[in-house]
């Protein structure tokens, strides 16, 4: 039985459908990310599942429960912000116990929990502290914590870490892999536009762009077998290199072209049957170029070095196409060099021109 | 904020740093003048003088002897006096929470998403626009008890409906304060609506989630995040209430008898009809201490105590 | 539960709350409304129907002569021109009261926001001050002032004291506003060779649209609706339409024709309410900017 189980949801803002039949399940204990730039409505289907939005069709389960018409309070979910949404003018205890007591939890019970929810989180000895008195680090572990003491089968984050620097945002992020950890069986949902966050937290990835899913799966599945073009652009820092050719048949199978440049593709394994004569776009990570002798295609020139220290990243181009490689950073490189890269068919993805997505 | 002195060209260092800032600043100097002037002769100017008129024996024409406080006296046994300063009192204190109460709940249920909205705004905003004399000749026409609301159900059958506040020596000074609070809640509500559109939306979201129930969200979350507006509503209003002059006039001139008697009118009755300037200005100047000492507190308050803080 | 599987949006439920919701707002609405409706419906009934029927029925026969009879007969004091003569009058009075005080309120707030004077903040402070106290405190002396002048009971005399009450709220206004623009630009214009006047006429003006609007809202209806000021500063020739409104409503010579009131009343509200549903969003902007002070 699936955690949460999003079936055929549309959602419409002012006459403006923003989904058309979605659906996702979640298992539970999972921590899903859902990935994707500003607009994709990925914190749309978020305020779907928390009860915040009305679906205009669909079904939400939650722990098997069809909770469409529920109200947040009673999904048995919890919610993190953005701009963490503390009550201002109460303290941490109080801003951590106010939905128990409007649920009418004992006093004791809502001692215990706000005790074991500040241990947790390091926040014990802010309890008596208002909001206006913490750091946006502090505040919004408080918040996390307003999550943690309703003891939530599913919860649910929305961008929790955008405001912060960079700084604070590592450490929580650690944080917040650490309490899922801890918290066994409780179910994670996350919202974010950072691919970092989504590649270190994630058990896995929904990529959504303009309001459909692009793919989902494991971070190692998104980051080496990207489905269509936008996710393999999405995804990955420096950014996958793209080359524009076509596939030709030779005697021994097919071949990607590239102006002067062939590659043979006898080793990669295809998902779609591809035809002779297509447009693709073949991509590689800058990781996965070999720059020692013996590179299949000479003649690129160095333009620009960027030195990372524990790695280097080399543009470098020819007349038709520029490319990024990262490289160890012990190598002594020099712009005007010339270079011959290396690709291993095994390592790079190919995509249909008109279409992006994966052959 | 630094203003950038630039020599002209040409300009050789004859002239000292600060002389020529004084130089460039001078045109603002010259520009302030007529308000300065206006400052220092009616607000400061007038304001003293009224004050010293109140310790002469003043009749029609203004003579400068000096009776000390003899007028403050006559003041405080004057039935006129001392009914305006009661009536101010109740009308102050209705009127402010009146438009407070009625304002907050307007704007709150406005906040939920109802249909028609901005219609609302317009028709609860509008008898702001209208004049004091404007509104007190509509709400004593409509509380006539010959013409108006009393006339009106007593026609549809209930005949022993009376609502004659407006007559009545003990509560025409209510009949004030529902139109004082027709005219001013509007605006109450629009300060306030504009503070609530303020609060993060996440709150909401956040409560929701927590199961709170919409009242409670807005005593308890909202209500104390609104205090910087319901100050500056209250001070707002309070303006009004000391300045209450027009819709007295308009109402009920004052009656039935002095029933509604407020310091405003007292003060324009004895200097203007009364011939008796130095009462009046003794009126006023107990007028104008009232009002800075209700004052002080607030100046203190904003500009003085935040310490740090500067907003 | 019945047995219908939720899917979609949540049904709608009229419950209570929303009924009481709407409820609240209707009487409230009502509440509002009721004042004008009876100053139109009055003002549109002939004499005996408004005897005979209640108040806030329609009329009957819609008539206008009462409409005429207000606007050109009706008695104010002595006189019985009607009220178009004080129609005229806070014409009059308004045009170079609002075009004065909003100049001035613009000079100074740009003066004090952008231009470090010698004891502008004091001047502030003590304006700021002097906008809460009644206007009582001030009165008489500043009668003594207008007299001794010789300037007492004319037209030019009502609009300095215009000038003269409109200014903390004005001054604020602008001082607010201006000290909202970026500074770089006021430097760049310092830097260019701009001098005061320079500065303000061909820098600050063309950007003040906005705030210009707002205050001429502000000041168009507060001064066409004074009443206090008109009554002791303007004089017997320019008693504005307020004035000659209460001395219509409470003229102790003529019948009492209500219908004649009403009309009056309606015409006097006429202006400001006309400004009121044009300017829409600029009104409310305008209440904004001068309730928030400081």
């Amino acid at each position: 039985m699936a955690a949460v189980s999003v079936r055929d949801v549309s959602v419409a803002f002012e006459a403006v459908r923003v989904f058309d039949g979605l659906s996702l399940d979640i298992e539970q204990g999972e921590f899903v990310v859902l990935l994707g730039p500003s607009g994709c409505g990925k914190s749309t289907l978020l305020n779907a599942i928390a009860g915040l939005l009305d679906v205009a069709s669909g079904q939400i389960f939650i722990g098997g429960r069809n909770v469409t018409w529920e109200e947040p309070k009673d999904r048995g979910i919890a919610m993190v912000f953005q701009s963490y949404a503390l009550y201002p003018r109460m303290n941490v205890r109080e801003n951590m116990s106010f939905g128990l007591k409007m649920a009418k939890t004992s006093r004791p019970e809502i001692e215990k929990r706000v005790h074991q929810a500040a241990g947790l989180l390091q926040i014990t000895h802010l309890l008596d502290r208002r909001p206006d008195q913490l750091s946006g680090g502090q505040r919004q572990r408080v918040a996390i914590g307003r999550a943690l003491v309703r003891d939530a089968a599913v919860f649910l984050f929305d961008e929790p870490l955008s405001n912060l620097d960079a700084k604070l945002r590592n450490e929580l992020r650690v944080e917040i892999k650490r309490l899922h950890a801890r918290l066994g069986k409780a179910t994670m949902i996350y919202v974010t536009h950072d691919q970092i966050e989504a590649m270190t937290l994630a058990d896995r990835i929904v990529v959504m762009k303009e309001q459909k899913i692009q793919q989902i799966g494991s971070p190692a599945e998104i980051y080496g077998r990207p489905s269509n073009l936008f996710v393999a652009e999405f995804i990955g820092s420096p950014q996958m290199n793209f080359i524009k050719g076509k596939l030709e048949a030779n005697g021994a199978g097919l071949e990607f072209v590239s102006g002067k440049r062939r590659l043979p593709l006898s080793r990669y394994q295809f998902t779609d049957r591809p035809s002779s004569g297509q447009e693709i776009v073949l991509g590689v990570r800058p990781e996965h170029l070999e720059t020692g002798e013996g590179g299949t295609w000479p003649g690129f020139q160095i333009d620009i070095v960027e030195p990372m220290g524990a790695d280097t990243v080399i543009w470098c181009s020819d007349e038709k196409d520029t490319i990024q490689v990262r490289t160890s950073g012990n190598r002594k490189i020099t712009p005007g060099e010339r270079l011959a890269l290396g690709i291993d068919p095994t390592q790079v993805s190919l995509f249909a021109a008109e279409s992006g997505d994966r052959l | 904020m630094d203003t950038v002195s630039v020599p002209a060209p040409g300009f050789g260092a004859a002239i000292s740093p600060r002389r020529r800032r004084m130089k460039t600043r001078l045109p603002a100097a010259v520009a302030l003048f007529p308000t300065a002037l206006i400052v220092l002769v009616v607000y400061v100017g007038c304001m003293l003088w009224t004050v010293r008129l109140s310790f002469t024996s003043s009749t029609l024409l203004p003579k400068l002897d000096w009776i000390g406080l003899a007028q403050y006296n006559r003041l405080f046994v004057n039935d006129r006096f001392v009914t305006s300063a009661e009536n101010i009192v109740v009308f102050g204190a209705l009127f402010i929470a009146g438009c407070l109460i009625l304002g907050f709940l307007l704007a709150v249920f406005i906040d939920q998403n109802v249909r028609g909205e901005g219609v609302l705004r317009t028709v609860f905003l509008y008898p702001y626009a209208m004049s004091f004399i404007v509104t007190g000749v509509a709400w004593q026409w409509f509380l006539n008890p010959g013409l108006g609301l009393q006339k009106l159900v007593r026609d549809v059958g209930f005949d022993t409906f009376t609502f004659d506040w407006i007559v009545s020596q003990e509560m025409a000074i209510y009949t004030i304060v529902i139109a004082g609070i027709w005219h001013g809640a509007g605006l109450t509500m629009a300060i306030l609506l504009a503070g609530l559109r303020g609060v993060d939306e996440d709150l909401w979201k956040a409560a929701r989630i927590d199961g709170v129930p919409t009242w409670r969200y807005y005593l308890s979350v909202v209500l104390p995040l609104l205090r910087p507006m319901v100050v500056t509503a209250t001070v707002l209003l309070a303006t009004g209430v000391a300045k209450l002059y027009d819709l007295v006039v308009a109402m009920t001139l004052g009656g039935p008898g002095i029933a509604t008697e407020v310091p405003a009118k007292f003060v324009m009755d004895h200097l203007f009809e009364r011939n008796n300037i130095a009462l009046g200005t003794a009126a006023a100047t107990i007028m104008l201490i009232t009002v800075l000492a209700v004052l002080a507190p607030w100046v203190y308050a904003k500009y003085v105590r935040p310490q740090g803080r500067r907003a | 539960m019945n047995g219908v599987e939720p899917r979609g949006p949540r049904p709608r439920r009229v419950t209570i709350a929303r009924t009481g919701l709407y409820a609240f707002l209707v009487s409230a609405a009502l509440f509002f409304l009721l004042p004008l409706w009876i100053m139109v419906v009055t003002s549109l009934k002939p004499m005996e129907e408004i005897r005979r029927v209640n108040i806030v029925a329609l009329p009957a026969t819609v008539t206008f002569e009462a409409w005429a009879k207000a606007w050109s007969s009706a008695c104010t004091g002595l006189e019985c021109n009607g009220i178009s003569v004080g129609f005229w009058n806070s014409v009059r009075i308004l045009v170079p009261s609002v075009i004065l005080s909003i100049a001035v309120g613009a000079v100074n707030g740009y003066a004090l926001s952008l231009w470090r004077v010698r004891g502008a903040n004091l001047l502030f402070g003590i304006l700021l001050l002097g906008a809460f106290i009644p206007y009582q405190v001030f009165l008489y002396p500043l009668v003594r002032i207008f007299s001794t002048a010789g300037v007492y009971n004319s037209l030019p005399c009502i609009v300095i004291v215009h000038v003269i009450f409109g200014l903390p709220t004005m001054t604020l206004l602008f001082r607010n506003y201006y000290a909202g623009i970026p500074i770089d630009l006021f430097k760049a214009a310092r830097v260019d060779g701009g001098g005061f006047w320079t500065i303000f006429l061909r820098v600050m003006l063309p950007m003040s649209t906005p705030m210009l609007v707002v205050a001429t809202i502000l000041q168009v209806t507060g001064i066409w609706n004074d009443f206090i000021f008109g009554l002791t500063f303007a004089g017997r020739e320019n008693l504005p339409m307020t004035v000659q409104l209460n001395n219509i409503v409470h003229s102790t010579q003529a019948e009492l024709a209500y219908n004649v009131d009403m009309d009056a009343t309606m015409l006097a509200a006429l202006v400001p309410l006309v400004v009121y549903f044009v300017s829409g969003r600029w009104f409310i902007r305008g209440i904004a900017a001068g309730a928030v002070k400081g």
